[in-house]
């Protein structure tokens, strides 16, 4: 006899365990970002590209996330 | 079908699938096979003629005071080179100004077709379309350091690190890996996932607020919640689309920047 039952697919669990990592380097960086702006808020305009650049380098692992779900759940 | 359809019928498919983002044939009308001439081309299409078109009124009589189109089109410019090219690139960044000007109001407009009301959905949501551009930006950055370098020494360069010699065995594998075939393919998948992502967030609060509202008496109030959320949703697509084609501009200027660079 079947009590309980679960369906569906494990990529929602799998993409919201992938999205751990992208959370917390996203928000070092722009951490990281503030804290030296309020240090010394002339580098801000010299900084900011690199935020970007670090920021989309760290999101494209959860975004990998997103499109290897869907991948692999057709599979 | 698209969900769009779907959803003013009676029963709600809920959860939006992947075939959502396959259109219905434009020519010939209303073919599911047939995805020779669909809405994502028209919009392709419709964005290339509105570049080509606004950048050649925008420039027809060029006046030393603007008028509202040249100022427009001069600051879209300006931006891009002062702020991406040459801040990337240095004085050498002018030359790339154009091409990455082009392929920064190319990835806007594709992308801001995801939110237009009646449209909504970008090009950009199937991978061919950033896969091409990436393949572009992949091809030019290796050119360009190729070309200034030579192929030996601009791939010994990239590849061999200042780095003691008995760790050179794992780095160069790494270097290979990350310049070669990481960077053209997090390019591509990046602006795709964002824009797929996007417009399914907002398919499925969209068709959520038909399903609840369909459901029984007591969560179809719930459903206002629901559609609030897919404009709030819109509005954060807005800051999506703009970064998305900042970063993808950015990414590309780096690249040839690091390609071209003297030393590490």
């Amino acid at each position: 006899m079947i009590t309980a039952a679960v369906d569906g697919s494990l990529a929602a669990i799998g993409y919201g365990l992938a999205a751990i990592g992208p959370g917390i380097g996203v928000g070092l960086i722009f951490a990281s970002y503030i804290q030296s702006t309020a240090r010394q808020p002339e580098s801000s305009r010299m900084t900011l590209p690199y935020v970007w650049i670090g920021f989309a380098v760290v999101e494209a692992l959860a975004l990998f996330g997103i499109a290897f779900g869907f991948i692999w759940a057709s599979a | 079908m698209t969900g769009e359809a779907i959803a003013l019928k009676s029963d709600v498919p809920f959860p939006p699938t992947v075939g959502d983002f396959y259109l219905p044939s434009i020519v010939p009308w209303g073919d599911h096979n047939s995805l020779w001439f669909t809405k994502i081309t028209a919009l392709v299409w419709v964005t290339v003629a509105l570049l080509i078109i606004f950048f050649m009124v925008a420039y027809r009589k060029p006046t030393l005071v603007p008028s509202k189109a040249q100022w427009l089109a001069e600051s879209a410019y300006g931006f891009v080179r002062d702020n991406i090219a040459v801040e990337m690139l240095g004085a050498r960044g002018v030359r790339f100004a154009p091409y990455l000007t082009t392929l920064f109001l190319f990835i806007i407009f594709n992308n801001l077709w995801s939110i237009v009301p009646l449209l909504q959905i970008s090009p950009n949501s199937h991978i061919a379309f950033p896969a091409f551009l990436a393949l572009i930006s992949y091809v030019m950055f290796n050119y360009v350091g190729i070309k200034k370098f030579g192929f030996g020494k601009y791939m010994r360069k990239s590849l061999i690190p200042p780095a003691p010699w008995f760790v050179l065995p794992i780095l160069i594998p790494i270097e290979f890996f990350s310049t070669f075939l990481v960077r053209p393919f997090s390019l591509a998948v990046r602006l795709f996932a964002n824009m797929f992502a996007g417009h399914m967030l907002l398919l499925v609060f969209t068709l959520g607020g038909f399903a609840m509202l369909q459901a029984n008496v007591f969560l179809a109030p719930v459903s206002v919640l629901s559609w609030v959320m897919t404009v709030a949703l819109t509005l954060l697509e807005l800051l999506v689309i703009v970064l998305q084609a900042y970063v993808f501009t950015v990414l590309t200027a780096s690249y040839v920047q690091g390609a071209v660079a003297e030393d590490h």
